[in-house]
């Protein structure tokens, strides 16, 4: 090399080290301090425990999740005494079902979301059509497609199989013995016979039926609160980052993992939506994601927002336990008819991502690596206005990024009997 | 041990090759900010666009969290510092990146007295550069403010 063009050259380093120390990726754990603080915005050292429900006044209580426990897992509970909440949210698949559409009685036109740390969430579902965990809980009971069960049903349910249960808990369930006043079957539901019955009921019994029927909602969030995610590979690294230790660091996660995470808290912009130890902001964006042709047009948030503010249990109702209005301030200033809104869905946890597939609101890719694909590409939504823009990453950037995904994985901070059925 | 230095060990192909790829992990560190202009002022206190009042604000908590309603106090006041009462106050916001604005409608709630008014159903849904925008309406003038924030 000739002197000129190496003195050039030396004093070109000189001039960008100062540009490497900022953003030392060069270095494979290195991290400025502004990174440092998104990695441990991430770390689930900074989970507390699910913030309070005020309209669930049982959320807490452990005799509420005992019963809530034995709802969950009970398949009496549908038309056809083949569909518990479980079946959908399988605790070995990370509380869904590998299925790219919900499966119940029929197949619903949405994939099912985990139910893993949404006690969290201030919105439940796709689109944030509910605002509680236990106002969430009876929307597939009633669903034709999903338990295809009703309100009376369910109440009957509970009075033969958790009478003592639910009566200390909430109080004396109604007399339901007169089938004149108590039909079998009768809720606001599709099926004609149940229609027409809750139709013709005296409005008080309607209000004792649908008190009971909230009630065990709320024994149903109560325990799934207790659904939490545990530390993975990723938090032991960022617990090893705090400490400056680098073996354990080393130990924590692969040179490409952490290449990927760079990705995620940089280049790639993951962490816009999804931020917080849960890796989730809970809100709603349009990200583009295709248009599944069998099925009618989803308008996501645009919808899910109205059908809050009308939901029967939401915070606002008789049922909700609170009627301050600050904790209803998120109706209250909730924003609807607005054009982000449309084909706006939530962006879901990535925690225990790799086993949640498939993904999007419909299912619609199989694996990380589409999902990471459509990020890069960045289409042009079918509705709306996608948030997107490319990503220019190489064809090793994105699968460092699936890998660091993928270190997301790990058990869940929840009593190993939870997990499963309850025993006797 | 002996240490070799980087002089001896790189041929001037690796010196090309390095220099290649210092420019794209300071490109890569740049790109986190496109879009954002380098001169924004981010202060919480300003005249309004026309020069009919003075607007300032505080937030609670202090540091904006994300994805969580809270609150804020604005301040209103003459260009001479005079605290004024009873004006009618919008407020929205923008992410002038992404095309969306906030996920609520917030509203000035209460006029506090001095000058200074509530403000509830501030949201906003994800870091990055904001702007929030106040539409006053007082003393038979109308006049705005857009303040930029850049959220973490
Ligand atoms: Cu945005």
């Amino acid at each position: 090399m000739n002197k000129p063009l190496r003195r050039l050259l030396l004093l070109t380093v000189a001039a960008a080290t100062p540009l490497l120390a900022a953003c030392p990726a060069w270095q494979p754990d290195a991290w400025t301090p502004e990174e440092k603080e998104a990695l441990k915005s991430l770390w689930i050292g900074n989970l507390a425990s699910p913030p309070p429900n005020p309209s669930n006044r049982y959320a807490q209580n452990s005799e509420a999740s005992a019963l809530g426990h034995k709802l969950f897992f009970d398949r009496r509970l549908s038309r056809n005494g083949n569909v518990s909440c479980a079946t959908c949210h399988q605790p070995e698949k990370n509380f869904t079902d590998g299925l790219p559409l919900a499966q119940g009685i029929g197949t619903t036109s949405r994939k099912t979301m985990t139910v893993v740390g949404t006690a969290y969430s201030q919105w439940q579902f796709w689109d944030g059509r509910k605002d509680s965990l236990w106002s969430q809980a009876l929307g597939p009971l009633e669903n034709p497609l999903e338990h295809g069960t009703n309100r009376m049903q369910v109440v009957r349910l509970a009075a033969t199989a958790y009478g003592s249960e639910y009566e200390a808990l909430f109080g004396p369930l109604p007399d339901l013995s007169d089938t004149s006043r108590f039909p079998e079957a009768a809720g606001p539901v599709e099926d004609p016979t149940a229609k027409a019955n809750w139709a013709q009921m005296r409005a008080e019994d309607r209000d004792a039926v649908t008190r009971a029927f909230a009630n065990l909602g709320k024994a149903i969030e109560a325990y799934e609160r207790k659904l939490v995610p545990g530390a993975s590979r990723f938090d032991q690294y960022v617990q090893a980052l705090q400490r400056d230790d680098r073996e354990a660091m080393r130990g924590a996660l692969s040179e490409d993992e952490v290449q990927g995470l760079r990705l995620f808290v940089g280049k790639a912009q993951c962490i816009t939506c999804h931020s917080g130890p849960l890796f989730t902001n809970n809100e709603f964006h349009n990200t583009g994601v295709p248009a599944r042709s069998e099925l009618s047009a989803d308008t996501g948030r645009a919808q899910g927002a109205l059908q809050v503010l009308a939901d029967e249990f939401n915070a606002k109702s008789p049922f909700s336990d609170t009627q301050q209005s600050a904790d209803q301030a998120h109706l209250r200033f909730l924003k609807t008819g607005d054009h982000q809104n449309l084909r706006a869905f939530k962006p879901p946890s990535l925690r225990n991502v790799a086993r949640s597939a498939p993904y999007m609101h419909a299912g619609q890719f199989d694996t990380l690596q589409q999902v990471i694909a459509h990020y890069e590409q960045a289409p042009k939504a079918p509705q709306g206005h996608s948030e997107l823009t490319p990503l220019h990453l190489s064809s090793k950037e994105r699968d460092q990024l699936e890998r660091f995904l993928r270190a997301l994985d790990g058990p869940l901070s929840t009593p190993a009997e939870l997990l499963a059925a309850p025993q006797g | 041990m002996q240490r070799t230095t980087i002089k001896q060990v790189m041929s001037k192909r690796q010196w090309l090759g390095a220099l290649g790829a210092i420019a794209l992990f300071t490109g890569g560190c740049m790109s986190m900010m496109k879009g954002v202009p380098s001169d924004l002022d981010y202060s919480t206190a300003r005249a309004t666009e026309n020069g009919a009042f003075r607007l300032s604000y505080k937030t609670d908590p202090a540091l904006i969290p994300i994805s969580k309603l809270h609150q804020w106090t604005i301040h209103l006041e003459t260009p001479e510092g005079k605290p004024i009462d009873g004006a009618t106050i919008t407020v929205d916001g923008d992410m002038p990146q992404h095309g969306h604005g906030l996920p609520t409608r917030p509203e000035v709630t209460q006029n506090l007295g001095n000058g200074d008014y509530r403000v509830e159903g501030m949201k906003f849904q994800m870091g990055g550069w904001w702007i929030v925008n106040f539409g006053i309406t007082a003393d038979g003038k109308r006049d705005q403010a857009t303040f930029n924030l850049m959220l973490k």
